[in-house]
């Protein structure tokens, strides 16, 4: 995972000392980091550890109890997410963030044709030419590796690795900035995985994608992202370049999840 | 003339928390420098930490103690406090590592594998396949294997799709862990020319070679390991 980074670029997304609460039970504390223009961040632990809140915080989908994220908008302007309005903040997810769900059903539209979910999404950002938008549709499912013969089927008659991939070509049709990824290999076989991991690699530096994924996969982790965060009990104990982190752990709970890998 | 690595009492010990908090020293007091042009080679017995020192130059193994300072577009960088986006710039343009196993993903052909660290520094893909090429056919591996994925090759074929990978690149610093360890004598030679171009580009090198002979070829200067041993 070598593409090219400027190096005196301004973070996309800055999270500032975030946390939530439910009551007096902390999900999630006192989260701070920034993530740059092509960057890939694995949010990696256990269930329960605090990640997919976390990921929900950072999505803008939940309501920081305390802290706030910032992101650096088309335009050029960092906005702290908690201003934005309702409509600007759907507009931000139909366009410049993208998210990846582990159950494609979540991310998709079952019942409606592969290409209408890829073209749906061109629609809402203001493309009206039926053509071009059936082109744009074609062309993203090529580079997911769906036959384009199958543009017309529901996702539903889909296998579980095609849904996910529809979902990934729904999500970077409309060349977003950042994309969101909650254990987007986790109900696939291995096989599938490992095929759906490639295309998320090539396709993450062709774009220069930032990307914030939570897994609870290691191997997910080391394969795609630059850097790690580990999470136990709401918080990140431990952070740094993938390969440094998985192959010489610090903490305790670190090198117990590193350890707990079956060799291949 | 400017050392393009400078270590200066770097210190390595694993903290082992699952086995009640051992304290593993590996290796302290590291001080050596490498100039442009210049291989120097590690030695010692196995287990002495020359691996981990080579690791620790690359910014795999974090460093307890100690300064690992590395001359990075000019600039001297200390890898042991760098930021990781500073490593990961510093591994783009600076340093690569060939280490002793190919970790390739699946499904990529055997070209792409070695063209993919040009690409990525913006060589365009028709140039970076073809130089890819003229140097997996320098180390021997057939025109018919490139297009498929070395996870099926022999030990000695993914060896050397990996030294293709590591030395295709025209980075000022390169790492080498055993290049030669699962090489025949033909291919060995081809590694021996291939360091000795590298060292006429004025690219700085640390090296782990077992073979004596090969030491005897490429080092400049030898680092005795043992010095370093932590274990006091």
């Amino acid at each position: 995972m070598a593409e090219p980074m400027l190096e005196n670029d301004q973070p996309l997304l800055v999270a500032d000392a975030l946390g939530k609460s439910y009551g007096r039970i902390a999900a999630c504390r006192d989260v701070s980091f920034a993530l740059y223009p092509g960057e890939v961040l694995a949010i990696v632990g256990e269930s329960g550890s605090g990640k997919s809140t976390l990921l929900q915080l950072l999505s803008g989908q939940l309501a920081a109890s305390s802290g706030c994220v910032s992101y650096r908008m088309r335009d050029g302007v960092t906005r702290d997410l908690a201003t934005l309005g309702e409509a600007e903040r759907r507009f931000l997810f139909r366009t410049d963030w993208g998210y990846v769900h582990q159950d494609p059903a979540q991310g998709l539209r079952m019942a409606v044709s592969a290409g209408a979910n890829v073209g749906e999404r061109l629609m809402a950002v203001g493309w009206n030419h039926y053509g071009r938008i059936r082109d744009t549709a074609s062309n993203w499912l090529e580079r997911v590796e769906i036959d384009v013969a199958r543009i017309d089927d529901a996702p539903r008659t889909y296998s579980g690795g095609m849904r996910q991939r529809l979902q990934i070509a729904r999500n970077l049709v409309t060349e977003p900035r950042l994309v969101f990824m909650d254990e987007p290999t986790g109900g696939l076989d291995v096989s599938v995985q490992a095929r759906l991991l490639d295309l998320l690699r090539n396709l993450v530096a062709e774009l220069h994608l930032a990307v914030i994924i939570v897994t609870h996969d290691l191997a997910v982790a080391r394969l795609l992202s630059h850097r790690v965060m580990v999470m136990k009990g709401g918080r990140v104990i431990e952070t740094g370049l993938t390969d440094q982190v998985l192959d010489d752990p610090r903490e305790p709970y670190t090198q117990l999840l590193v350890s707990s890998i079956l060799p291949p | 003339m400017t050392a393009m690595i400078d270590v200066a009492d770097a210190q390595k010990t694993f903290t082992m928390h699952l086995q009640g908090g051992v304290e593993l020293p590996v290796v302290r007091g590291v001080t050596f420098h490498v100039n442009p042009g210049e291989c120097v080679v590690l030695s010692g017995p196995s287990g002495a930490g020359k691996s981990s020192i080579l690791k620790m130059i690359f910014g795999n193994y974090r460093c307890d103690g100690g300064r690992i300072g590395i001359r990075h577009r000019g600039a001297l960088i200390d890898l042991a406090s760098a930021e990781p986006r500073q490593i990961l710039n510093v591994r783009r343009d600076t340093i690569g590592y060939v280490s002793q196993f190919l970790r390739a993903v699946p499904r990529v052909a055997t070209v792409d594998v070695v063209a993919e660290p040009l690409i990525a520094s913006g060589v365009a893909r028709p140039e970076a396949q073809q130089r890819a090429g003229a140097l997996l056919h320098r180390l021997n591996i057939p025109e018919r294997l490139w297009q498929l994925p070395p996870a099926t090759f022999s030990g000695g074929e993914q060896q050397r799709v990996n030294i293709a990978r590591g030395f295709i690149p025209e980075l000022p610093i390169l790492l080498l862990d055993e290049p030669t360890a699962s090489l025949d004598a033909a291919n060995r030679a081809v590694v021996v020319e291939l360091i000795a171009e590298k060292k006429h580009h004025g690219v700085a090198m640390v090296a782990i070679v077992h073979d004596d002979e090969i030491r005897h070829l490429i080092a400049d200067r030898i680092v005795d390991v043992t010095s370093f041993a932590a274990a006091a």
